[in-house]
Parts: C-alpha cells; structure tokens; sequence
C-alpha cells in the first residue's frame, strides 16, 4: 500500500487558488451540515413521543422562516458561483507569454512534442514558474488531459483543438491521467509530468535526439505534399499567400471573416471547402485520412511559424488589417 | 378488530388466483407488485455488477478481471440500476400502488396504460440484460460518442434499445399519474389538500413525460449513426462528439430528479406521520418540488465544463445549477423544522427519512463543490463525483425507497416486517452506505479517476476501506430481503393504520380491497391534520 495522503501536492499556480475555494466550501457545508443534523438529533431527543395521544399544537404561518433559508443560502451560493467562474475564467485564457507544446491523444496513449523538435510519450517535461499552453488533438475518442498536482482538466475532442495551460510552481514528477473514458485500456492511459527548473529544462531541450524543431518537421511535410506548388510566397500561387496569416483577420469568399488561428488552418487542411479565402476558386483537395493529428499540428507550427516578413506587401487578397479583439488574442478554438 | 369472519375479506390479493390473474391484471396494486418483483431482481443484479467493481478495486493492480471485463461491469452497473432500477423504483412501485389511493381513486387513469408500462419495463430490462451479458457493452451508461459509435465493438445498439422500450415504460407511466392526478381526486380532494407525496409525483411525471423522449430521440441517432454511419455525432464524419453529451444530459440530469423527487415525496410522508404534524411549509414544499422539475431542466450543461463547450455557456450552467440547489435546501430545511415540537417516534421508516436527509444533504452538499467551475475543473470525471451522485441516488432515492418500502409495506401485505430487524439493517445500510462512498470523496479530490481497472498504488488505502463498507453496504440491504419475504407468512397481522398516519390509503383496511375503498372518500381536510384524524378516532372509539 502506498502512503495515506488527504490532499494532493499543490503544485501549480491554479492548485492553491482551487484548494482555497474547496476550504471556503468546507467550511459553509460543515457549518450547515453540523446545524441540520445538530438541529435533528435535539429536536429527536426533545419532542420524541412520549404518550400514545400526544398531539402537538404549532401553529405555523406566514412564510418568514422560508424567505430566511431562501435567501441566505442563495447569496452563499452566488459567492461560490463568482469565485469559481473568476478561476475557470483565469484557467480559461492563457497567457501571452506562454510557452507552446502539443499534445495528441490517441488509444492508449498520450504523444506530446515540444516546439524544438522533442517527441515524448506518456511522459511531458516542464519547466517550473514558466506558464505553459498545451494546444491538444485526438486521434480517436475524447480524451481528457488531467494532471491533479496542477488542478487542471481539460477534454480533448476529436476534430478540434482544445488548449490547457498552467504555471509548474514545484519541481517533481507528477500524475498525468486521462479523465475521460476512452475504451478497453483506459487507465493505463497514464503517465508522468516532469516540472524541471528552467536551466534544466534547457539542458534537457537540448540534450534530445530531435530532429529539427516542429516548424522544420512542417516545412518538410508542406513541401512533401506539394503544398508550396499552390501556397506560394509570392502571391503567384493558386492558393492564398500563408505568410504572416497567423492570428490575422481573413475576409472570406461570400463575405464574413475568420480569425486565422490554429483552428482554421486545421479546418482549412481537412476541410478546405468549408472556408474559402475571398479572391480564391475552392480547387483544394482534402487532406482527410492523409495526415495524422501529429502532422497537423507540425504543419499548423510552420504555417504559424510565417511570422510577417517587412516589405512583403499585402499578404491577403482582400484583407484589411482588422484590429485583432483582444479577448480573441491568444485564445483558444475550445474557448471561442 | 380481526375476526375470522373478517380474515375472509376479500382484497385485492385473494380477490382471483392464477398466474393469469397477475399478468393480465389491471388492477394498479398488483402492478405495483409486478413492478416490486421486477426491479428487485434488476436491482440485485445490478449490485453483483457493483461488488465485482469494488472486489477488483481492492488491489491497484486488475488481478480478477480483465480491463475489457472491467469496463463492462461498470457499464452494466450503471444501465442496470439508472435506467432499470432507480428510475422505476419509487413511482413504478409506490407511486403506482399509492398514488391513486392517496387521492381517493379507484384506478390510475389509463389500467392497461399502466400494465402496458411494466411489459415495455420488463421486455426493455430482459433485452438490456441480456445484450450486456451475451456480447457486452463497455461504454460506460453515458454512451459517449464517439466511443459508442465508432470504436465499441460491444452490443451498443442492443442494450440501447432496450433503454429505449423502457423510456417508454416511464413515458406511459408518467402521463397515467399526470391524467389521475388531474381527473380522478375524490371529492374534496382539492391541489392543497393532496399529500406531498402526490405533488413529487407530479412533477416526476413532468420531468417524465417531457425529458424521455429527447432520450429516445437521441438513441435513436446513435443508432442512425452506429449503424448507416451518418455523421452525426462523429466528426471524421462532420458530426459534434460534444452534441450528444448535450443531448444525453438534457435527459439525464433531469433524470436524477426523476429518482430523487418521489423520494423526496416519500419522506415528507414519513416524517409528518412519525412527528404527528403537518410538514412546515405545506404549499412551499409541494413548489419545491415542481420548482426542481423545471430548473432541472436548465442546468444539463454543468457535466460539460471541461468539454470544451464556451467558457460563457460554463459560466451560465454554474449560475443556474445553484438555482437548483435553493429547493432542495428548502426542503431540508422545512423537513427540519417540522420535527420542531413534534411528538416524534422512531420506528424504521422514521430511520429511513432521518438516513436520507444526512445523506441527501451531503449529497446536496457536495453538488455546491461540482457546480463551481473552479472545482469542477479538478473533481469532474473523479471519484468525487462518484462519490456525489452516489450520496443523491443511493444515499437519497434508496433510502427513501426503502423508508417508503418499510411505510407501506403493512398496507400492500397486510403484515408487518419485524420492527428490530428492519431497525438493524436501517443503521448496517447507512453505516455501511458511509464507509463506501465518503472516502470515495477524498479519493476523487486526490485526483482518482472515475472508471479505472488499475490505479496507483497511494489510492489503495481509501479503495480498501470503500470495498470495506461496500461488503456492509451488501449486507444491510440482503437483511430485508429475506424478512420482507419472512414476513409475508410470519409477520403479525397489520391493522388498516398502524402508523396514526392522515393519509386516505390508511383509511382502508390492509390490505385494501379490489376498489381501495369501500365507498368514495370524501376529503373534508388537508394532508396532515393529525387532529380531525385523532378527533375522529375518539369518537369512533
């Protein structure tokens, strides 16, 4: 048997701020739980029967007492509804300066690969007081990316991206589960997350065999499938120029705008019919069934990658430089 | 006063003999005894599914049962006892035998309606059972796409239709109590005087009528989609995976207030009787209860915070789930301060209620922890969770199944069970119902995943001590078994009131005669007036 513990570790940003809503919780539902069944035990014991003929006389009207225990639970209520929505709200929205790794779920299995290039499986490093966004795919079933040390769930649904973040504020080795039923081999879709201090997180970035950074891998792979014969960088190509699209405002053909995020490069790859670019004819052909989720998201990495170049000129036929919303900056496709 | 004479009254048991006379009766006691038997064997059933699970959670590693074996127990399990058991218990039984008896009528509404009901109950159940144990299903009783679609190789289809005959059980079950409740109060019987138990019923059969077909509508699709693979659930195929959990939960949160409502029902009986006063609060305890059947309607989307639906949607779903809990507090509440001055006795029934308010306000408790997003985030998909619907549907529907179970149970034998037993085995289920589920609690925030064959290791103590309590939990509910049906040739005699309770089901010999009553009541009171009832009594002598 392994050792008896009541709380897990606190070991990310979210986990304190999480244990100390549970305390506030704890402590109203003791408090209530405590006056109920304390208020059933004495009245039990006070007005048991103690004649066969006994028959109480309470005359009970109007509606005070009610209003009473309507109210005050409610705004006790409102309380626990307002703090736990600000940190799913925080949870919700990672920051700018996050670093980015990718995370694909398949049975039964959990493949992550971090933007310089290393691949690991069942098994993530971290480094410590860094925030950290995981952008997640899944290759067959809904999976859930749960770390408890960290307070943190979150889905991965097949046929979209879901993203997580947190801050490791604690180096050490740590559950990874997934949370969400997943078929015959379930629980052993598990592993470990390693919080490393920053230096060492370097060191072991480095020290991997990887074989060139995720963007390279993706370039390889836009190349391999002759993506460059329509995308091409100059705006001659039958396909729009992905140069500096990333996180831009695309107008679309039969109007509207989208934000060109994670979410519609991988829609654009597997559906491409769906949304077409305002100025192109919708000659693409899908990539359905010929491309995994780990491809996908290499290939997202290198279109993201096409930072804007100065002096490239328009990069979008028809597209107006939009000011980006703010609360779209950074966000995530699970959370839009 | 029995005397030989009076022994060969004629009831509703020894009114006609035969097999035939069972199954083709129409009489709505009998089909509440149908209904008993049927779902006391679903229900055992279901708990060797259960002590399977918890025998294999005793040790971290899978040691008795493959994980495949495994994720079939605990999907047979949950299909059993949701959909088989908890959600025909209470109205299918008692509501059934009682309903049309605490409002002064001779029938339900519809007579073959309702024996249709328990066929479509049965032939659903039998085809369920044996789809899970012939081919297996491992899908887990929420069928989440797309697992169930696309990856199960398991009979999917075959139990889900079996899920989908038995909707229609509750569907018809639940329109008869509507159209009775409407229609066929005696005399006198106005809204405000009709039992608690009546109302819960009420707007169970609301939830019933209204929330299962959306159930039904989404079987249906799984089974479009399973079968002639169009795209609705899948999204290799341009489906939302997501879609069917808001279609799913649109039934089956409201599902859980469809177990825990006549329970709820069933108590305020109980404890008016046992205190000799009216429930506090009347009026607002009978609105509590259609109060939870509308918002249970509104809250489906709090089993979807980590889904991946909108943060926003997140954010209104919480807001609207601690709606839900001001009712259900009101009630704990106004059940409380009945005991207040009361003249209060401790027979079985009377443990039963007290047990279901400890439990179901835990179980309550707890509901406030899920509903914040903040905590949700972590427990979702945990044993906390398990520990949570646990501590409502067992801790609250079973308890105020067998409080009601104990109740009237001298009303449909006309004999009581024996009281030091029943006492007994009250306290080994609420004891042995605690050691299982309350460390599953503290599991779940630990961060144990809800539906894992193989754990670590530092899980294994709290495993053990819920395997403990589950060994108690299964002795405790064996004990009335065996003297329930002990008692149907032992039990003493029961006389038509043996609790002093107002009710117009007690008002009529035990047990009651082929038309409940001798001639049509005429209510001149409301439910709880325990001084008419004593007054009348006196004079009678």
């Amino acid at each position: 048997m392994g050792k008896f513990q009541l709380f897990p570790v606190q070991a990310s940003t979210l986990a304190p701020e999480v244990d100390h809503l549970l305390y506030f919780l704890l402590a109203v539902t003791v408090f209530f739980t405590v006056l109920i069944f304390g208020a059933i035990f004495y009245f039990a014991i006070k007005y048991r029967r103690r004649s066969e003929n006994e028959l109480p006389h309470v005359q009970h009207t109007g509606y005070t007492l009610e209003i009473l225990w309507s109210v005050i639970p409610f705004g006790i209520t409102m309380v626990m509804f307002t703090w736990g929505a600000s940190i799913f709200f925080t949870a919700s929205k990672p920051p700018n300066n996050a670093i980015q790794i990718y995370a694909v779920g398949k049975q039964w299995m959990w493949k992550l690969e971090h933007l310089e290039g290393q691949r690991e499986i069942n098994e993530l490093h971290i480094p410590v007081n860094t925030p950290v966004r995981l952008t997640m795919a899944s290759e067959d079933v809904i999976h859930s990316f749960f770390v408890p040390a960290f307070r943190t769930k979150q889905d991965v649904v097949p046929g979209r991206y879901s993203t997580t973040w947190f801050t490791a504020t604690k180096p050490g080795k740590y559950h990874l589960f997934c949370a969400e039923y997943c078929g015959t081999n379930h629980s052993g879709m598990i592993g470990w997350v390693y919080a490393m201090e920053p230096m060492d997180y370097q060191n072991w970035l480095s020290g991997g065999a990887a074989e060139g950074s995720m963007a390279e891998t993706g370039k390889k792979l836009f190349e391999q499938l002759a993506c460059n014969n329509c995308h091409k960088e100059d705006n001659s190509g039958r396909g729009p120029n992905l140069v500096g699209v990333f996180g831009k405002q695309v107008q679309l053909a039969g109007g509207g705008v989208v934000t060109a995020d994670e979410a519609y490069f991988r829609e654009s790859i597997l559906q491409p019919q769906a949304k077409i670019v305002s100025g192109f004819e919708p000659v693409m052909p899908t990539f359905q069934g010929l491309v995994t989720e780990e491809q996908l998201v290499q290939l997202v990495e290198y279109v993201k990658s096409l930072g804007p170049k100065p002096g490239t000129g328009p990069v979008d036929n028809g597209q107006k430089p939009a000011p980006k919303k703010s609360s779209n900056a950074g966000s995530t496709p699970a959370n839009r | 006063m029995i005397t030989a004479a009076a022994q060969e009254r004629e009831h509703y048991l020894n009114a006609s003999y035969g097999l035939k006379s069972w199954l083709l009766t129409k009489d709505h006691k009998r089909i509440g005894l149908l209904y008993l038997a049927t779902i006391t064997l679903f229900f055992f059933i279901g708990g060797a599914f259960a002590t399977l699970i918890r025998v294999e959670l005793l040790t971290p590693q899978g040691d008795l049962v493959s994980s495949e074996t495994y994720n079939k127990l605990f999907t047979m399990h949950g299909v059993m006892m949701i959909f088989f058991f908890l959600i025909p218990s209470i109205p299918a039984v008692l509501g059934n035998f009682f309903l049309p008896m605490m409002i002064g009528a001779r029938d339900l509404a519809f007579p073959k309606l309702n024996l249709l009901s328990w066929y479509l109950l049965v032939v659903g159940g039998l085809f369920s059972l044996y789809a899970m144990l012939a081919g297996g299903v491992d899908t887990g009783w929420t069928f989440y796409t797309p697992y169930s679609t696309t990856y199960s190789n398991g009979y999917v289809i075959a139990t889900a239709l079996g899920i989908f005959i038995a909707g229609f059980s509750s569907i018809l079950t639940g329109l008869n109590f509507i159209v009775t409740i409407h229609r066929m109060r005696a005399p006198g019987m106005t809204w405000f005087r009709m039992p608690l138990f009546v109302w819960a019923h009420y707007a169970t059969s609301l939830i019933q009528v209204l929330g299962t077909p959306v159930l039904a509508v989404t079987i249906v699709l799984l089974f479009l989609e399973r079968v002639f693979h169009l795209g609705i659930f899948d999204p290799a195929r341009g489906g939302d995976p997501v879609l069917f959990q808001h279609l799913f939960w649109f039934y089956s949160h409201p599902a859980v207030y469809i177990m825990v409502l006549p329970s709820m029902g069933v108590v305020s009986e109980i404890i008016s009787t046992f205190s000799r006063k009216a429930i506090f609060g009347y009026r607002i305890v009978a609105f509590s209860s259609v109060a939870i059947a509308v918002l249970g309607f509104l809250v489906w989307g709090h089993h979807l915070f980590v889904s991946g639906q909108s943060l926003y949607a997140g954010m209104v779903f919480s807001f609207l789930s601690y709606f839900v809990a001001i009712p259900s507090a009101i009630k704990v509440f106004n059940w409380t301060a009945t005991l207040y001055k009361g003249s209060i006795s401790f027979q079985t029934p009377m443990l039963y209620a007290l047990g279901f308010i400890g439990l179901f306000t835990i179980g309550g408790l707890t509901g406030l922890f899920v509903a914040a997003l903040g905590i949700d985030i972590h427990v979702t998909d945990t044993y906390f969770v398990v520990a949570h619907f646990h501590y409502i549907m067992v801790g609250g529907a079973l308890m105020g199944y067998l409080g009601g179970m104990h109740f009237w149970w001298p009303k449909m034998t006309g004999r009581m069970y024996p009281e030091g037993w029943a006492k007994l085995s009250a306290l080994v289920i609420f004891l042995g119902f605690n050691l299982t589920f309350f460390p599953q609690f503290i599991l779940g925030y630990l961060g144990m995943p809800r539906r894992y064959h193989v754990y670590p290791p530092e899980f294994q103590v709290l495993n053990v001590l819920s395997t403990a309590g589950a060994s108690v939990l299964a002795v405790g509910y064996m004990i009335p078994m065996i003297y329930f049906i002990w008692s149907l040739r032992y039990g003493k005699e029961a006389p038509a009131n043996p609790w002093g309770a107002t009710g117009l089901e007690w008002q009529t010999s035990s047990p009651p005669p082929v038309h409940n009553f001798e001639e049509t009541p005429v209510v001149t009171h409301g439910a709880y007036d325990y001084a008419s009832l004593m007054a009348e009594e006196a004079e009678v002598g």
